[in-house]
């Protein structure tokens, strides 16, 4: 294994002194327990957004605190759930008279976590569960569809209606809507290490792809013989498409996300392929996102997520946004 | 049953996990994400570092503050589940220094209990679940039974046995490898493998004493 590290008991914490350090305009970093918020305190009777999960699919999700976002991200180990007393020091400090908005992605560790801080604190709390990744089966007797990508589009999205002053429900609802309108498929190329295990989480042969890949190297749909560009990015739109089912004229986001170890490069070459599929099909790209924002550590692959758009969220989408991953409009 | 039975089992397990360490992150690399050996290593290093802190204590205090301390210290689904486990377990214990085996079953199975709410995931769903609920109902039967503590002790080692055995023919429908569908059947559980290993090891214990 090579990576930049001086033990892998450190890892987490002298990153996160960096992330601080790097952005102190914008975000401030607790360590024990550990959380980040944002430097400028949240103003009193907005709504309080609160995320966490494991470490890992940096910039997710402390890269999206700051003004527009949100307000808490509570990271935990590497691939591992943050635990519920992270998230009642986060309250302590940016609950504002407003409620709490959990932004959960589906994974049981973190449903479990946020559930418990849930029942541990006193004021009003909604919990927006993201579950976009359409490579998974959907049941209601099993664990259900993962949460992945989309879960940054409802942070911007859900960011703005709350510093534009949405109450706690319209928050949770329209959370609730863009994670229902969103579909998320990804394929890893290579694996990713684990700081703690030192060693490839799965193998995949040179000339292998698993298709439908999870956030933290866990295995998809299949694993596949590598296909060409185009070949592999109809695939993901086909299955996200056929759940999604977008009509002709609906508008659009095409949110093309690396998973760490992909150049720029292929994900813009992603981008072309994919739109050339979604002109052919007559939908729309209004909106257009390309870059690593939901990674899975040095993971060589992508993900495509489509995400209908109205008025109202083509609105907040474009609103002002201030964090270390993604800013605009001021 | 005191706190020093709680860390001498503590340090036991601790030896037992650390043998069992490479065969138990293997599984989890076949249907999991590979971590659940580490969270399980460094809760229970957690575990024996309070000593210091509560060896004078009842055994609800105690296991008050050792829930604390994995559901903090571990994260991820282990934390939250032995989080739960041991809170639920001082909640149902009292303020003695020591217990006898009957209460100390019965704090372990509305442990259980709780663990089956939080999880959401009962026997058949391939998770630690297939260990926990049919040992804690194996252990509840025996008490009911008036059965001799040792035979009892037999019993929930083969029940655990049983139960981890019987993931590996199950399709997963919670957790992470219900990501996996049918490619998650062939596969013991990781979980289930790990908490039969530390309920065989306290089980054990008991029975030498």
């Amino acid at each position: 294994m090579k990576k930049f590290m001086n033990s892998s008991d450190d890892f987490l914490k002298e990153s996160l002194q960096g992330f601080g350090a790097a952005h102190k305009d914008i975000v401030t970093c607790h360590y024990d327990p550990i959380f980040i918020i944002r430097s400028q305190p949240t103003k009193k009777g907005k709504v309080a957004l609160i995320t966490g999960g494991g470490s890992g699919h940096e910039p997710m999700h402390g890269g999206f605190v700051g003004y527009g976002m949100l307000d808490a991200a509570c990271p935990g180990f590497v691939f591992s759930s943050p635990s519920p007393d992270q998230m009642i020091a986060a309250i302590e400090k940016v609950e504002s008279d407003a409620g709490v908005l959990f932004i959960v992605k589906n994974y049981s560790g973190d449903i479990m976590n946020f559930q418990m801080a849930a029942e541990m604190m006193t004021g009003p709390s909604e919990t927006v569960m993201t579950n976009d990744d359409v490579a998974v089966e959907d049941s209601s007797f099993t664990t259900g569809r993962r949460g992945v990508a989309a879960t940054v589009i409802v942070e911007k999205i859900v960011g703005s209606l709350a510093e534009s002053g949405g109450s706690l429900q319209e928050c949770k609802n329209l959370g609730d809507k863009i994670n229902k309108n969103s579909g998320s498929m990804g394929v890893a190329l290579s694996s990713c290490i684990v700081p703690a295990a030192g060693k490839p989480t799965f193998e995949l042969g040179a000339d292998e792809m698993e298709f439908g890949v999870g956030i933290h190297g866990e295995p998809g749909r299949r694993r596949d013989k590598i296909k060409s560009a185009q070949e592999i990015t109809n695939e993901l739109l086909n299955a996200i498409i056929e759940d999604l089912k977008p009509e002709n004229k609906d508008e659009i986001l095409l949110f093309v996300n690396g998973m760490g170890g992909t150049p720029l490069s292929e994900l813009y070459l992603i981008y072309d392929n994919a739109k050339k599929t979604l002109d052919n099909k007559n939908i729309k790209i209004a909106r257009s996102l390309v870059g690593n924002y939901c990674t899975s550590l040095e993971m060589q692959g992508a993900s495509i997520t489509l995400t209908k758009l109205d008025q109202e969220t083509v609105n907040h989408w474009d609103s002002a946004v201030h964090t270390a991953a993604i800013r605009w409009g001021m | 049953m005191s706190v020093d039975f709680l860390i001498k089992r503590a340090k036991e397990i601790q030896v037992v996990i650390d043998s069992h360490a490479l065969e138990i992150e293997k599984l989890d690399q076949e249907i999991g994400d590979g971590d659940h050996i580490f969270n399980i290593q460094r809760g229970i290093k957690l575990v024996i570092e309070l000593e210091p802190i509560i060896k004078d204590l009842s055994m609800s205090k105690a296991l008050n503050q050792i829930s604390m301390k994995v559901l903090s210290g571990i994260g991820g689904s282990s934390g939250a589940l032995f989080g739960t486990l041991f809170m639920t377990m001082a909640k149902s214990g009292n303020l003695d220094k020591a217990i006898d085996y009957k209460k100390g079953i019965e704090m372990f199975a509305s442990g259980v209990e709780a663990v089956k709410q939080r999880g959401k995931a009962d026997v058949g769903e391939k998770t630690m679940m297939d260990v926990l609920i049919p040992v804690a109902d194996c252990l509840k039967k025996g008490i009911q039974n008036n059965k001799n503590p040792k035979d009892l002790m037999r019993e929930a080692i083969e029940t655990a046995e049983k139960g981890m055995l019987s993931t590996k023919n199950l399709l997963a429908t919670k957790g992470r490898a219900s990501f996996l569908g049918k490619r998650s059947i062939g596969h013991i559980d990781p979980g289930a493998r790990s908490s039969q290993l530390m309920i065989k090891t306290v089980c054990t214990s008991i029975l030498n004493s």
